[in-house]
């Protein structure tokens, strides 16, 4: 039997905690963390085989590193060390130029030439605008992103109100700012819609108090709706041709940022309800809308963007009758349109497909009709569901507008190269110069909608985890 | 709520379609112009001298003089001009489906596009031919020399076929690089990438500018074609052409009469019949084209004669330094000759 | 039963009739569009003294074409060529640059997905850079820089830079490479070729089924390698080696225009071909390189541990369980950037390769005028090539499928 023993008396047994040591070094602080992240790879050392694997490794990442460093450097040195900032009041190619070509810089030189694109930013930004107008795309440009930004926080009270507003009054605003609005409106028909609008939305009514049979009953729904569309589309006229005694600016005038920011949204926003309907007649049961929807998603899908330009650039006013002509924006717009609508069909499409088939037939089984299925149980789950789809579709028709610079309309990327015919500021670096300027746009576009999708993406998918 | 929201969106894509269709309902071009109260006129994407924007969209050049010259003809005043900058490939279709009015864009008179197209070419407002550009490096002196070369042209264009034809003509090898747009090509002949770069006489001396060093460049004394340009309207409406071509006209008739915008306003007392007839203090030749009889004195007095317009974008003292040459009026040996008014 | 209902609402509100209805009314109303679209066509097209027909396709085409694969193999030349082999040499010049940029595209896009997921901190770090800025820098800047930006950098016609001295050259006329030719004989190496390959799939087949009796593995790969490159080089040699390379030719000297790389002597591949297949590749390759990254972190780690727990070795359960399981999830959407590089390659149109789009749809439409013939033959090049890929792909899902029970 063990006796009971004094601690005191017992000099192996701890009396008091050892003191904490500091982790090892491959663990732990700076070296610890480049062990971990750098080194790790390549101390194996073990057998011939691991020995030169490490080796190797060791070398690519030293090449790496120089290659990605002396990359990085060159961009640093090019658009911030070596650049020129300013020019002198007047001064113009010269503040770029070199000693052997007329200039004052070293020979040798090799650096941005940022007053050039300051010289060009309002052209950049809005092409051939008029100067004094500015404030319209600008105040366009804010109430958008205001709004965009309400739906976006999370917080905010009444997000639904603003996003119907910025789907439906916004682009109506936006058109009458940027065009100038006082459209050649014919107040006569207008008139005439407006009261058969309201001629049919009290039939309705009165249908569907009963006092007009059961027939007519039986279609008072349709009588409402058909009444409140004509209204709509009496009102939407009728205010497009109000003299807000705005200088009409035309579509010709439009360009650079303003022009890529237009294609974009109004592809996006545009194709959104022409995506559900295909992505719902892909899925539907008759064989017909099925078929059809099919045929015209693959079609789009499988040609690309800049043969639907060219089509939409030279072969829509043939397919129009005679005398009816948009302009070329326009008719960009509805190629552009109807590209993203497909791709926008097959986003909605996959967020139907990942829907529980327990949702359609919960639908099913309350007595919902196929339409009130769709709008108040499918697709508000399934549109959410797929809003990273959505904003990727959108980044890629954000980089995609670059396309319409072909058929000469002067998106950002058109406007840069035209601003290269101006002798003026022609310098060695200007077309570095000015693609840099672009690229930087278009990667803090495109990188922080990207970051808003993987945001959203994570978001959505610990929302639906339980 | 949705569903209204939703056929809003609807409707306003609807409305801003039918409002756009209202552009070119019915009628003929003059009426509608005068309707819309401006002209639309093609220009190209860019050519210094002959149709520029400069940063705030300005557009000039001998090319858009013609468009203001119709603009100040039709409603007395040259600023009534839009311009729709269209590439090679873009400018027939955008005219024959009404989407500008006149097309002024550096396009070459052919028989094809004569009969074809349903166009109508309405004068010349600049006689142009075919050169080539090398580098002064090379040391060619002749088009013949060239045999081998890499040449860079615009697509879409008679240049293309032109300089075919010379090549296969003279027996000579050469290799074809043919962009979309005239900025691309002067960039890659800049970059080197060609050898030799070959475009309208006048486009040569335009471009020239965004080479480089300028300097290092000649043009080939050979003239491969001919390339009459001039302003194109739709076919089937002849009003409408008369307007255009009388327009010229009344530019080159001026400076064959001495009058230009800077005493025209003497010359409206001048007891010349002649000067008369032009600047409508006799007879009603206005009328006759359904416009004011002052339309020749706007043009004169707002965008001035040939001669003037002329020397302001492409003359001696502008960047692109072309002579008259054979643009001179047929009185001071060129062939420009304009049909009398009377 | 309702009686007292008409026959119009029975056809609306049965749901017997109701989608039958539904699509009769859908069929007529895009019957009618269509039909008004054909019918302002046609007004218009007469309008302008043009009729719609394919009769062009054999006049001969007066332009010149940029030395490519396709003008090579239909052996083109201005005046004698017809617009319906300048149609050939477009799709023949779309499918080369696509497929260099396919092939480039995957092990890049591979290589950097795997990279992203390296342990080492300068791997990641490279990859992620390089993959942001590829996918987030529109492709026609990009190619606008290789052509323009890179191009500038390169030596003059005069001048070249060799890659391997007296073999392979480049400057700014472009890439010049030695090109094979073949004598008489050769064609023996191209069957033991393939009979090398007949050899490989049934050993191959031999070697599954005798690992699935046996347990015994079969060192299939490197026995493949060995039959494919053995046997071809056996009779190569047997016959006498009957394959010489012709080598591009530089000349230093003589009139200045003929100084520089000659025409004929060896193969021109055109800085514009070069451009495009550059940024074609660079940017797909960013987007496969998230598609691997995805496809292989989707892989539950279960099956690492699960695979290790069975005793694998580590590159065997890389082979045999991570591979196969993260290919199933990267085939499908690797296989829409095969499609979409593809597509992409129509915006060479802007710097001048002479691909389907840029000159048939552009320089022979320009000539021609047939816009409705001619973009619609365009768009039938790459409708036709996608339905075959979506047909493969749809073969390929239903094999690779989960057997779920």
């Amino acid at each position: 039997m063990p006796q009971k023993t004094d601690n005191k008396s017992v000099n192996f047994v701890r009396t008091e905690a050892a003191p904490l040591l500091p982790p090892p070094a491959s663990e732990a602080g700076i070296t610890g963390w480049l062990y971990q992240n750098i080194f790790n790879s390549m101390s194996d050392f073990s057998s011939p085989v691991a020995t030169i694997k490490s080796v190797l490794m060791g070398l690519l990442t030293i090449f790496l590193l120089y290659v990605g460093l002396g990359q990085f450097w060159a961009l640093l040195d090019f658009s911030l060390f070596s650049a020129v900032w300013s020019a002198p009041e007047g001064v113009k190619r010269e503040a770029c130029l070199t000693v052997d070509k007329g200039g004052e810089l070293p020979s040798g030189w090799h650096g941005a030439c940022w007053p050039f694109v300051a010289a060009k930013m309002k052209f950049l930004m809005y092409g051939a605008y008029d100067n004094d107008q500015l404030w319209r795309p600008n105040v366009t440009a804010l109430i958008g992103l205001i709004g965009l930004a309400w739906v976006m926080i999370e917080p905010l009270p009444y997000r639904r109100y603003v996003g119907a507003f910025l789907l439906t009054i916004y682009p109506l605003i936006a058109l009458i700012l940027l065009t100038g609005g006082n459209f050649d409106t014919d107040y006569n028909s207008v008139t005439v819609i407006t009261i058969l609008g309201l001629l049919l939305i009290t039939i309705g009514r009165q249908a569907a108090a009963g006092r007009m049979g059961q027939t007519a009953g039986e279609f008072a729904g349709m009588f409402g709706t058909f009444g409140w569309i004509f209204i709509a589309y009496a009102a939407v006229n009728a205010t497009l041709g109000v003299d807000f005694n705005l200088r009409q600016i035309g579509t010709n005038d439009w360009g650079g940022l303003l022009i890529t920011l237009v294609v974009a949204v109004t592809g996006i926003v545009a194709s959104l309800p022409l995506g559900i309907v295909l992505a719902l007649g892909r899925r539907s049961h008759m064989p017909v809308a099925r078929i059809l929807s099919t045929v015209f998603i693959e079609f789009w899908r499988g040609v690309p963007l800049i043969t639907v330009l060219f089509m939409a650039s030279v072969m829509l006013p043939l397919f129009l009758p005679e005398g009816v002509n948009f302009d070329n924006l326009l008719r960009a717009l509805i190629g552009v349109m109807l590209f993203s609508a497909a791709y926008m069909a097959e986003v909605i499409r996959g967020g139907l497909q990942a829907m529980d088939k327990g949702q359609f037939e919960g639908a099913d089984a309350l007595g919902l009709s196929y339409w009130q299925k769709m709008r108040l149980i499918i697709l508000p789950q399934a549109l959410t569901h797929v809003i990273p789809g959505i904003v990727n579709t959108f980044i890629g028709l954000f980089k995609d507008t670059t396309l319409v610079s072909i058929v000469s309309i002067f998106d950002m990327l058109g406007a840069v190269q035209s601003t290269y015919a101006d002798p003026s500021w022609g310098t060695p670096v200007q077309d570095e110069t000015g693609y840099l300027f672009i690229v930087i746009i278009y990667f803090v576009f495109c990188f922080g909608m990207s970051r808003y999708s993987m945001f959203m993406e994570y978001k959505l998918s610990t929302s639906r985890k339980n | 709520m949705k569903k209204f929201t939703t056929a809003l969106v609807g409707i306003a894509g609807i409305a801003l379609a039918s409002n756009a269709m209202a552009d070119g309902h019915g009628g003929s071009t003059l009426k509608q112009v005068q309707d819309k109260g401006f002209i639309q006129c093609g220009v190209s994407q860019g050519l210094p001298g002959f149709s520029n924007a400069d940063d705030s969209g300005n557009w000039a050049g001998l090319d858009v003089d013609l468009c203001r010259a119709v603009a100040a003809a039709v409603f007395g005043d040259a600023s009534k001009v839009k311009y729709s900058p269209l590439s090679a490939k873009q400018r027939f279709t955008a005219l024959s489906s009404g989407e500008v009015d006149i097309l002024s864009r550096n396009t070459t008179w052919t028989m094809t596009r004569d009969t074809q197209l349903g166009l109508n070419f309405a004068g010349v407002n600049y006689y142009d031919g075919q050169g080539m550009m090398v580098p002064k490096a090379l040391g060619a002196t002749s088009a013949t020399q060239l045999d081998g070369a890499n040449i860079c042209t615009n697509t879409g264009t008679t240049t293309e076929l032109n300089i075919t034809d010379y090549f296969r003509q003279n027996g000579m090898s050469f290799n074809l690089v043919a962009f979309e747009k005239a900025d691309e090509v002067v960039a890659a002949y800049d970059a080197g990438r060609c050898d030799v770069y070959t475009t309208d006489r006048s486009g040569l001396a335009a471009q020239r500018g965004k080479l480089t060093n300028p300097d290092a460049h000649v043009v080939l004394p050979e003239i491969i074609s001919k390339e009459p340009l001039g302003p194109v309207v739709r076919q089937g409406d002849d009003q409408w052409f008369n307007i255009v071509r009388w327009s010229l006209n009344a530019m080159i008739n001026a400076e064959e009469m001495g009058i230009s915008s800077a005493n025209v306003g003497d010359m409206m007392s001048s007891d010349n019949p002649a000067v008369k007839r032009l600047l409508g203090t006799e007879g009603k030749f206005g009328e006759e084209l359904g416009i004011s009889n002052d339309w020749a004195m706007n043009i004169i007095s707002q965008v001035g004669n040939y001669g003037e317009s002329y020397e302001k974008h492409v003359g001696e003292n502008t960047p692109l330094k072309l002579a008259r040459g054979v643009n001179a009026l047929w009185s001071n040996g060129g062939i420009l000759y304009a049909a009398p008014i009377r | 039963m309702r009686p007292n209902k008409s026959f119009l609402l029975t056809l609306i509100y049965d749901a017997r009739y109701r989608s039958i209805t539904f699509q009769v009314l859908l069929l007529l109303s895009i019957i009618f569009g269509i039909w008004w679209v054909v019918d302002n066509t046609v007004t218009n097209l007469a309008a302008q003294n043009k009729g719609v027909g394919f009769g062009f396709l054999t006049q001969t085409s007066g332009f010149q074409i940029s030395p490519t694969l396709g003008t090579w193999l239909f052996g083109y030349e201005v005046g004698k060529s017809s617009y319906l082999e300048v149609y050939y040499i477009g799709i023949v010049n779309t499918f080369i640059v696509a497929f260099f940029g396919i092939f480039a595209a995957t092990i890049l896009g591979f290589t950097l997905g795997i990279m992203r997921l390296s342990q080492n901190f300068i791997f990641r770090a490279f990859s992620t850079v390089y993959i942001e800025i590829g996918r987030n820098v529109p492709l026609l800047v990009q190619l606008f820089f290789w052509y323009f930006a890179v191009l500038r950098t390169l030596p003059s016609r005069r001048e070249k830079v060799e890659l391997i001295p007296d073999v392979m050259g480049i400057n700014i006329t472009g890439l010049y490479i030695p090109r094979a030719m073949p004598e008489e004989g050769f064609s023996l190496t191209l069957y033991a070729f393939l009979i090398a390959c007949g050899i490989t799939w049934f050993t191959s087949r031999w070697a599954k089924k005798r690992q699935q009796r046996t347990g015994q593995i079969f060192p299939m790969f490197w026995a493949g390698v060995g039959i494919l490159l053995g046997l071809p080089l056996v009779v190569f040699l047997v016959t006498g080696s009957p394959l010489t390379w012709e080598y591009p030719v530089f000349a230093e000297t003589g009139p200045l225009l003929k100084r520089g790389y000659q025409a004929g002597a060896g193969v021109l591949v055109i800085p514009e071909m070069l451009a495009v297949w550059f940024a074609l590749s660079i940017y797909t390759a960013a987007f496969i390189a998230e598609i691997v990254r995805a496809g292989i972190v989707a892989v539950p780690k279960g099956q690492t541990e699960a695979s290790s727990a069975l005793g694998i070795k580590k590159n065997y359960a890389l082979r045999l369980v991570i591979i196969p399981q993260a290919m199933r999830i990267i085939i499908p959407p690797l296989t829409s950037q095969y499609l979409n590089l593809t597509k992409n390659s129509s915006l060479a149109v802007a710097i001048a390769y002479p691909e389907l789009v840029s000159v048939f749809a552009g320089t022979a439409l320009n000539q021609v005028g047939r816009e409705i013939e001619m973009i619609f033959m365009t768009m039938a090049v790459y409708l036709t090539f996608s339905i075959v890929t979506a047909i493969f792909m749809n073969w390929f899902n239903a094999r690779v499928k989960l057997v779920e029970r």
